[in-house]
This record gives C-alpha cells, structure tokens and sequence, in this order.
C-alpha cells in the first residue's frame, strides 16, 4: 500500500494505483473523457490534470501517473483550473455548437464538464473542421464532427468486443475514427459504443430524435433475452419504454449489454396482445376478460386432469410459473415444463445446472473447455468476460472448443472439432489438452446446449461431469463445471421444479398427437406445434402475436418483461428481481394475476393475492429463493460414469440468428434490420 | 482519401515473386509473435510493387487487407499506419513523385523557387496534382533531415539537394526524357561539408 494526500485528505491506495484512482479514493471528482475503468488506459484528452506538489513538472494527467509513496495532490489548486479550463477551450475547438439537436445533450460529459470547468464564452473565430459521418450499422449512428477522438470507442472494439473494427486514421487535426471497411459492426456489444461515448458523436440510431435524456424516469430491471441476467435501467417517458441502458454489477455485466438486451425495445410495442382472443369457427375473435375466463374455466373443468399440460417460455419470470404450476398441480396434473427445447438436466443437485464457477469466478480460471455451446451468440456478454480473461493472462489462458464453430470467438481457441465423442478421448487422456486440464489449478468447463437437446445429452452431461470431476475441476474452493443457459427463465423454472416428474407428459411427448386435451403455453414460442392434434385445445397466455397464439384456441394476454416485477434466476443461479416500469397495454394483465383469476373462478384456492405473499409462498416451498444473489451449490460427490458411449454425431449451435431468437426481438424492426445486416455481412465475408 | 477516387481501387491483390522475396527478408527480422511490426516495410513493399507493375507508387485498400491477413493483424491498424505516415500514397500517383520540402531552412534557401520551377516545368497549378501526362505528382513534405544542403527535392526516394530553379528544370526536363541525374548535392559538394571553406575540424588543426 502507498500513501498518498489528496487536498490534505490521507488516503491509502494499491501500489500500481495510478493518482487518479487515489483523488477517487479520497472523495474528489476528476473530470476525465478518455479514461473508463474497463478499458486501457490512454491518456489523450489531458482533461484529468491534477497538480503533484513540489514536482519539477508539477501538472500531471492522473490516469497515466502511478502514485507514489508520499506524494501530496492537489485536485483544486488555480493552475489546475487553469489547465482544465485549456483543456476544455482546445476540445471545443473542433466540437459543433449543435447541443440543441444533439442526442447527447443532457447527459454529455463534455456538456457538462464544460459547465463544471471550462470558461464561460468561446474565443475561438476560425473555422471548424467537419468530419464525413461513418456507417456503423443499423444501430449506431454517427456524427463525426462531435468527435473528440478520446478513442474510447476503439479501446472498447479492440479490448471488450474482440473485433477490432475501429480505428483512428489520418494524424493530428485530420484524426477521424471510422471503420476498416462502409459496413455494419460485426458484434453483438455495439451497443455499448453509445455508452462509452463521452459526446454525441456515436448515439442510438433506432431511437434517435426520440426524446431528452432528463425526461426519462429509472427502473431497475433484468434483462431477459439471454440467461445472463444482465442488470438493465428501462428508462420510460409516459406509457413507453423509451431506452433500455445497462446498470453496472461488477458480478454479472460489468458496464455493458447485448445489442439485443438494448435494441429489441421496439418489439415491445409491436405485435402485442392487448386483448383476449377467442377462436370461434376457426377465426379468432376479440374478446373480454369475463368471457375468456369462463370459456377457460369451462374447458379446464370439462378436461380430464391427466390430460391437462402446460408449457412455460424462455421469458417468464418465476412468479407466474410458480403460480401456474400451483394451478396445474392443483388441477391434478404435473404434466409441466419449463424446457421448451426438452434439454436434459440432471436437477438431483442444483450444481449439476447452473454454471458454478459464476462469473467472477472466469477471472481467476486458467484453463477452459467449451462443449456444445457458442458463447458469443448465447451470452455475448459472458464471451466478453472469457474474453477479457484471455487478454489480462497476455493470451496465456488455454481455451479449447467442441461444437459447431460459427465464427470468430473474439479468442483464440483450440478448436478441437464438432465430434462429441471427443470427450472420450479427453476422458482417456487421450488429448493434448489433456495435459493443460491437469495441470491447470482452477479448470473450468462450460457446457452448453448444443450438447444438453441431444438424444444422448445424458451420457454427454454424467462423461462431462466425470470429466470435471477427473481433472480437478470440482473442489472445496473451486467449481469449474458450468452449464450455459440461453433461457432467461429455464434456471428458474428448474428451481420451482417446473418440469414432469414420474411418469408425467414433458414437453415432446404433450406435444405428440392425441396426448394431451389441452395445452397451456406461458409464452412459449419456441415450439413444434404441427404435430398437435387439432381437437387439442390451447390456451396462449403471452404478450406477442408469434409463433404460438396462430394455433391457440384462446388467448390471454399477458405482460412482458418491462411490465411486471418479477425474479428471474440468472445461468449461475443468481436470484435477481426486477421492477415494473410501466403498465401493460391495453387489457393485459400480469401473468401470475391471470393465472390466479382463473383459480378463482374455480374455486382453487391458491395461498396468494398479491405478489409478496406470491413470494413468500415461493421462498417457503423452495428455501433457494429466500434471499437475492448467488451461494455455492451442491454437487454430487461420486457421480457414476455412463456405461454407454456418445453417439458419433456433430454438435450443432442452437441459435440459427442471433437477432431473432424471441417473440420480443421477432418483432422488433430494428433486430430485423440487424439480421438483415448481419446476413450481409456474412456474406461479404465468405466473399473474401 | 477522397470519396471520389475510391472507385479506381483494384479489386484484388497478390504479391509478386520479387515481392514475396523481400517480404521474407523482412519478417526474418522480426520474432513470430512480433511479426505485425513488419506492417510499415511492408506497405513499402506493396508500394515499390504499384511502382514496378503500374508506374504508380501507391498502396490499395485491399492491399491492406492482404498485408493484415499475411501479418494476423486487424485490416483498420494497416489502414491506420498507412494514414498516419504521410510517406504512403493512397491515391494513385504519378511515375515520379516530386516531394518539395518547405521546412524553414529550405524555405530559406529558396524552396519557392524550386515548387515555382516544378509547377512550370510540369504545368501542376496546386500541391497534389498530377501532371496531365501522368508523369509527375507534386507534394510539399515536411523537413527531411537534411538541412544541411538545403534546398531539397526527393524524386521518389532520391535526394537533390542545393537545387534552385534552373536545375529543378533541368532535372524535370532529364525525366521526361526517361534519364535519371545522379543524386546528391548539385553543387558537387562532398556531404555535408561547407560550400566554401571548412570552417570546423580543419586539416591543420587536427594534425596537431
């Protein structure tokens, strides 16, 4: 530890602490535009001056100056100002005075610092020079001439994203940032170029024009287009989602989101169900509350129990699951489930699916083997991470791949093949990377569900957990054996213990013809329903007009995610809630809400009316809800290796596109822009 | 780059045998790992290769590309070395590249009068234009560092130094007739050393 003094305030610091970490440490706010906390340090705006007393060269930009023992700072003295105020006069040279139409304005670092800093008129009288705008996709929108060239936005291509498609060219006055070649960023995190740009030269392009950042109100919120559990602000003017931002938890996102977190807002308002539907001859119908809840009340009454089933979607929070799960159970039936692409998981030990080393825990692994899932597209946040991992051990940091390898992984990798049987090989230390896994002290292994909706995913799962267990993954101190979800509500829903047990239907066999009278789907989309036979009666709750409700026989219409307050257990089984931001159109109503009218209507009684004894009730039954966060799960200590062998048959990628993996980003115009861009892209690539 | 001259880029580039010869030198230089460090000789290469196949010393976009590929480095940090250093050519040139400098102690010596006798000889009205038989592109440069035997003019990557006027005429007319001058000082002096009498380090001096 070095000490430091900052303005007379004594403050303890890491040796390596660059002097501005140590003025924050202190309590003192350093105006900067090129320095972010998750990125390399540059040192190019010069906006960070500080004054190191009785120093030869006393001004010092302090995100470039380690700290040493002793050193007395000041943050405030009149050659600091002077120098902040320089600074602040030379970036504004070159910086339009178009604040007015600005997209930034409002929430703008160099607005506000120079307010903060700078002087109170220009003495600038010459020209100013103007940059040609770039395009980056359907996503981001440029206006280079605000550019400041702090480059915050090629360390986050090069460093965050992995694909390093920005850069600076031309020298001094010329410096542009643009891309290497006119087309739209080959990433899933472009997103966060909006975020890390201090000015208004890169905004959002879908929502441009659309409103003033002090208009907006915060909630708290999760995203749930991915299974990361992405902490997420939903920033709302009136009745309407307006921008979707990420909120900074240094255990799950860091500062960033997917571009399909942030952008899929617009399907939020397409497409929607805001009333119910009833199908009469064949035509589905409007409809009202009274009538649907008798016309459901009556079929469900009218069906015999064993004949019932229902299936929840990949976006639903416990809450409603829960709730339909006491209704179904109820009813006498326990034909549920929650895996809509009839995954096998082994739920005797809740460490057996959910991916146990958390996060955090990427940063200190030293060794990983990836099988059957494709990071990048399945939680782009998370490659991020492995990612970044990768970079901070100078690319030291074995990674080896088995499954279908789309493209670049933003890391090098060992790929080894799409053939799952060469987990056998690594079981009979048969591999080169066999040796990195033993020697390795903390090893990790993500499995993914290319592997886990196999017909053999049960011996692909007990060899891989053999596997985990043989090269010391699993300890007192360390559990490196992960399952990677893409369900935002599938981690959840095993925790509820949403899936059949005994000798109930699951999903493939209630989807068979003549299995099942009626079906519940709670927004499940992701399904085959050709195979249903058509007197079998299908009661649609969700809140998009996709795949599911063409076939249903009623439809209820429910709440999305920016609606209703609701837990969501994240891919670690991080328990995470969110807030509700704004009511849901029309009709529509929350989904547990629904769910527990029609058990009044029937006369069931569930032991819940409103959602914090829902909640209590849900802790009281599964204990794991008791508390938010994440704790070390159980696993089994002697897991027995299965006789039979993996099928000889390659592993596939379960996402065909990124953009339009659910009914919200389906019917977003903007995801489909992007799919669109995306297909260019690829297409121009396999050109080269 | 100007937008309008993006559509004369080629579609394609490869390197050829001579090409492929010196590149192999180069990265010899350097270790594997390091080998994007190669990136500035070899966009010298791509442009002695325009120069040898097109009589243009310049370096296409998708020469980028190809250079990334060969040195595994991403195509925007060539094109951004290629934009920052003033040397590389990104629009096609003349067969000679006439490269003033303007720096004070040229401008001094008389750099005007050689920029002057340059636009006469070749008929170029501004700095980057291209004369209209396509033999010569004019630039200003900044100080070549060689002050010394000021004034400068760089055909290409050969020094005239203590020109004036007359002799950047002379010099331009020589190249149009496909002859080169040597190059070096006009003015035969040896080096650097005084036009007139040494005024340091004189024999007598040193002998003592």
């Amino acid at each position: 530890m070095v000490k430091v003094i900052v303005d007379g305030i004594p403050v303890d610091v890491p040796n390596g602490s660059s002097v501005l970490q140590a003025c924050e440490k202190a309590g003192k706010e350093i105006p900067r535009f090129c320095y972010h906390e998750k990125l390399s340090v540059a040192g190019n705006c010069r906006m960070c001056m500080v004054e190191v007393v009785g120093s030869r060269k006393p001004l010092v930009s302090s995100c470039t100056q380690p700290v040493m023992n002793g050193i007395e700072i000041r943050t405030d003295s009149e050659m600091v100002r002077a120098a902040r105020r320089s600074t602040i006069e030379l970036l504004l040279i070159n910086h339009p005075l178009d604040c007015p139409i600005c997209d930034q304005g409002g929430e703008c670092d160099l607005q506000d610092q120079t307010l903060g800093y700078g002087r109170d008129c220009s003495r600038f009288r010459d020209k100013k020079r103007a940059v040609t705008d770039k395009y980056l996709g359907p996503l981001v929108r440029t206006v280079m001439t605000r550019c400041i060239q702090c480059t915050r936005c090629v360390r986050f291509m090069n460093e965050i994203a992995g694909t390093a498609e920005l850069g600076g060219i031309y020298r001094g006055t010329n410096l542009e940032i643009t891309p290497y070649l006119e087309q739209a960023i080959y990433s899933e995190l472009s997103g966060n170029l909006i975020d890390v740009c201090p000015v208004g030269a890169l905004t959002a392009k879908p929502t441009a024009f659309r409103f003033r950042s002090w208009e907006l109100k915060n909630t708290d919120s999760i995203d749930v287009v991915d299974a990361l559990g992405t902490n997420i602000t939903l920033q709302v003017r009136g009745s309407e989602v307006l921008r979707i931002l990420p909120r900074r938890n240094d255990d799950v996102n860091e500062f960033w989101l997917s571009d399909k977190g942030r952008f899929s807002l617009d399907g939020l308002k397409r497409r929607r169900l805001d009333r119910p539907w009833i199908r009469q001859n064949g035509k589905l119908v409007e409809s009202n509350w009274d009538d649907a809840l008798q016309f459901v009340v009556d079929k469900l009454k009218s069906s015999k129990k064993e004949r019932i089933g229902a299936i929840a979607g990949n976006l639903c929070d416990v809450e409603s699951m829960f709730a339909l799960k006491n209704l179904i159970n109820k009813l006498g039936s326990d034909n549920l489930d929650c895996r809509q692409d009839s995954a096998y998981y082994d739920t005797s030990y809740r460490g057996h699916y959910v991916f146990n080393s958390t996060l955090n825990g990427i940063d200190e692994a030293d060794a990983l083997l990836i099988i059957g899932s494709f990071p990048r597209q399945e939680s782009p946040v998370l490659n991020a991470r492995i990612r970044k991992r990768w970079l901070s051990l100078t690319e030291q940091f074995p990674i080896a791949f088995i499954g279908e390898f789309l493209d670049n992984l933003t890391y090098k990798v060992d790929n080894l093949g799409d053939d799952p049987t060469l987990i056998h090989d690594l079981l009979q230390n048969k591999l080169l990377f066999n040796e990195t896994l033993n020697n390795a002290k903390k090893p990790m292994i993500i499995l993914g569900h290319g592997a886990l909706i196999r017909n053999d995913a049960k011996i692909i799962f007990e060899k891989t957990l053999a596997l985990a267990q043989k090269i010391g993954a699993i300890s007192d101190d360390w559990n490196g054996f992960n399952i990677l979800h893409h369900a935002a509500s599938r981690v959840g829903g095993l925790d509820i213990e949403f899936y059949p047990k005994n000798k109930s239907l699951d999903t493939i066999s209630m989807l068979e013809k003549g299995n099942i009278d009626l079906l519940w789907l709670l927004d499940a989309d992701e399904i085959d329903l050709t195979q249903l036979s058509a007197d079998c009666f299908v009661i649609y709750q969700g809140h998009h007009g996709d795949r599911s409700a063409e076939r249903a026989d009623i439809i209820l219409p429910g709440a999305t995610y920016t609606e209703k307050s609701g837990t969501y257990v994240n891919t670690e089984g991080r328990i995470q809630r969110s807030f509700r931001a704004v009511f849901p159109p029309g009709d529509a109503k929350e989904d547990w809400q629904i769910i527990s009218l029609i058990a009044q209507s029937m006369n069931i009684e569930l032991p819940y009316t409103n959602i914090y004894e829902l909640r209590g009730c849900l802790a009281k039954t599964y204990p794991v809800f008791k508390s938010m966060g994440v704790d070390k799960n159980k696993m089994c200590s002697s897991i027995k290796n299965s006789e039979k062998n993996i099928k000889k048959q390659p592993l596939r990628s379960i996402i065909s596109d990124y953009f339009l993996t659910n009914s919200i980003s389906r019917a977003s115009l903007t995801m489909q822009e992007c799919s669109k861009a995306r297909h260019a892209n690829l297409t121009t690539k396999a050109a080269e | 780059m100007s937008e309008n001259k993006m559509n004369i880029q080629p579609t394609d580039f490869t390197f050829d045998k001579e090409s492929e010869k010196q590149i192999a030198l180069v990265l010899a230089k350097y270790p594997k790992a390091r080998k994007a460090s190669a990136v500035i000789p070899l966009l010298y290469i791509v442009q002695d290769q325009m120069k040898r196949l097109t009589k243009s010393a310049w370096i296409p976009k998708i020469a980028m590309s190809v250079i990334a590929k060969r040195l595994e480095i991403a195509p925007i940090r060539v094109f951004e070395i290629a934009t920052f250093y003033t040397m590389f050519n990104l629009e096609p040139i003349g067969q000679y590249h006439l490269q003033v400098c303007g720096t004070t102690p040229c401008w001094l010596r008389g750099s005007d009068d050689i920029v002057a006798a340059c636009k006469k000889a070749t008929g170029i009205k501004e700095y980057g234009e291209t004369s209209k038989d396509g033999l010569f592109t004019l630039s200003e440069v900044e100080c070549l560092g060689a002050c010394a035997n000021a004034p400068i003019l760089q055909v290409d990557r050969d020094y005239y130094e203590d020109m004036d006027g007359q002799k950047t005429i002379e010099l331009i007319e020589a190249l149009k007739r496909g002859e080169k001058l040597t190059p070096g000082s006009a003015i035969n002096r040896k080096s650097s050393e005084p036009v007139s009498q040494k005024q340091s380090l004189p024999e007598n001096l040193r002998t003592k």
